[in-house]
């Protein structure tokens, strides 16, 4: 049995049968065709950059341009390395986004379960103007921020960058509250009626079962950090505090840095970032799903 | 209320405690006080000088504001747009039943993850006026070659271009928003006769719609307040063409050293983004389809 559907039908249904898997085999080539286009469009940024970064200084000035390096300069890399002070760049990136990291995962797990799995009076028109606060735009508040942690004699130093994380952010809260709200609230109660409070109950009850949605947030902020341009750019003056965004930019505007070694340090600095990307895809994918729920 | 609600009000309030002190200290009060600073005249050292209105009054007497005004909402003119038909595409095409989806899913939604520098180094060799990639590819279907970053005329469309990498995040959106369209509505037009354009034009379209309003706002929130990109790839130039809202403020405020105006300039940006959020939700009434809840 083929087709169980053609049996019964009629000799003028079986053809609309056959005209709709027609239909279906050239819709399917047609979404092929656009995806294939599209994601090489998508990858060629990546490839241009790779390619480059292992060219020869001299291939840099071929016309045209070639599209694989005619020899292949893996020392490239080491050499970027020596040109920027990238190591140095490299530690005060990695050490902004571990700490921020860290901020945004404690401070954000026990927002979103006081927004979440107790009841009080008053916790939804709150979780209301956190929602809101997406919609202020980041320059009102650039400048006065800038003046507060200037007061404190934090710029020039990791603080600005890394102590706000502390305080929650209102995407993760939402997400992480959305993912606490499907715990049955039976497990708490069951938890306390056997007289545990609430830092028990998070402790040993929530927080392994969040785990996966701490570990999108810890994803998120981490690579929010480690993107950061504007902060690095206002907040730190001397260049043993660069971070990579701002250190490799500095850098270039100030030296004749070649091309070839700017694509491998280019490459240095979004390698953790797409090997992150693809052994946490499912994560990624989860995670803009959510932000269109309305 | 009783005893135990005030206790879970207490309980709920220390929980979000860390939000609640990061809203007031990095959040009201910045806004405040940067209204306030708007009305002054004051270096980011020293005393503020209360000069009333006057930053406004210098604010539209200046040519490069209505400039850096202009730049912006032609940019996001174009981008928001731009950017939502090619998701919607992309979406379209990847709502297919393909076995190698995750390979297109991976390959179009990574470059959203990539840090913006990065992408905005690549971009000046990518788009070389002699060695770049696109020019390449344009000389060989006969286009003339076009100095993008140099050229005032395509500076602001090689910057859109830019941002076009991120369509694949939107993209993913799309698709949830896609998948949650209830089968049978095509299966009842499919028995009406309707063709995949009447299909597309009457289903999935305005069923879509609640997705589109989400990227319109979100798209006309980072479209206003684009910065890094220009301020890499062209530092505003050529002639001002992508001297952005947010990059004149920036200068404005750390270069100028006029903080008092920077903050007029924010609060101006603060009061438009707010307005045209508005506008854009009051329109929606008209074009978003609520109807069937996806």
């Amino acid at each position: 049995m083929k087709n169980p559907a053609s049996i019964q039908m009629p000799v003028g249904q079986t053809k609309t049968a056959a005209a709709r898997s027609k239909r279906l085999f050239r819709s399917q080539m047609t979404s092929r065709v656009i995806l294939i286009i599209g994601s090489l469009l998508f990858i060629t940024p990546l490839f241009w950059m790779v390619s480059t970064a292992l060219k020869e200084a001299e291939e840099l000035g071929v016309f045209p341009p070639t599209l694989i390096p005619l020899h292949w300069r893996f020392d490239n890399f080491s050499q970027a390395i020596q040109t920027f002070p990238f190591l140095r760049y490299a530690w005060n990136t990695f050490v902004i986004t571990v700490f921020s990291t860290i901020g945004a995962v404690v401070s954000n797990l026990f927002i979103a379960y006081g927004f979440s799995r107790i009841q009080w009076r008053g916790r939804d028109v709150i979780f209301g103007i956190v929602v809101a606060t997406i919609f202020v735009p980041f320059p009102v508040t650039l400048i006065p921020l800038f003046i507060i942690f200037a007061k404190l004699h934090w710029i020039n130093t990791f603080l600005p960058l890394i102590v706000p994380s502390f305080f929650g952010n209102a995407f993760y809260i939402f997400l992480l509250r959305q993912f606490l709200l499907q715990i049955p609230l039976e497990i708490s109660e069951a938890a306390r009626i056997d007289g545990a409070n609430e830092m028990q109950i998070l402790r040993y009850l929530i927080l392994p079962l969040a785990r996966p949605a701490l570990a999108v947030v810890a994803i998120f902020a981490a690579i929010a950090a480690w993107n950061n341009f504007l902060g690095p750019l206002i907040y730190l003056q001397d260049e043993s505090q660069y971070t990579l965004s701002i250190g490799l930019q500095m850098f270039r505007s100030e030296h004749d840095v070649q091309f070839n070694l700017l694509m491998a340090a280019s490459t240095l600095v979004v390698l953790p970032v797409i090997v992150i990307f693809l052994a946490f895809q499912k994560a990624f994918i989860e995670n803009i799903t959510i932000g269109s729920i309305r | 209320m009783t005893k135990k609600e005030w206790n879970n009000v207490f309980l709920g309030l220390l929980f979000i405690s860390p939000w609640i002190v990061g809203f007031l200290v990095f959040l009201v009060y910045p806004i405040v006080s940067s209204a306030y600073m708007s009305l002054t005249e004051f270096s980011g050292f020293g005393d503020m000088t209360f000069i009333g209105t006057n930053n406004y009054q210098q604010m539209f007497n200046d040519s490069l504001f209505w400039t850096s005004l202009y730049n912006t909402l032609y940019y996001t003119i174009l981008a928001v747009p731009v950017g939502a038909i090619i998701a919607i595409v992309l979406a379209l095409a990847m709502n297919q039943k393909l076995v190698e989806i995750p390979i297109y899913r991976a390959a179009l939604y990574l470059p959203s993850v990539l840090p913006v520098y990065a992408v905005s180094f690549i971009f000046i060799w990518l788009l070389n006026p002699r060695y770049g990639l696109v020019n390449l590819a344009m000389s060989a279907v006969g286009l003339p070659s076009i100095n993008w970053f140099g050229d005032p005329a395509w500076a602001k469309l090689a910057i859109v271009m830019l941002a076009q990498l991120g369509a694949g995040q939107y993209a993913l959106i799309f698709l949830a928003g896609l998948r949650g369209i209830p089968q049978t509505l095509y299966d009842a037009a499919e028995i009406d006769g309707a063709s995949s354009l009447r299909k597309f034009w009457h289903i999935t379209l305005p069923l879509l719609t609640p997705v589109i309003l989400y990227d319109v706002i979100v798209g006309l929130g980072l479209g206003l307040q684009v910065f890094e990109q220009a301020y890499i790839t062209t530092n505003g130039g050529p002639v001002d063409s992508t001297l952005f809202y947010v990059f004149y403020l920036y200068n404005n405020a750390f270069r100028y050293g006029q903080m008092g105006y920077a903050a007029a300039m924010s609060w101006f940006l603060f009061v438009i983004s707010l307005l045209l959020a508005l506008l854009v939700f009051w329109s929606s009434k008209r074009w978003v389809n609520y109807e069937v809840v996806a």
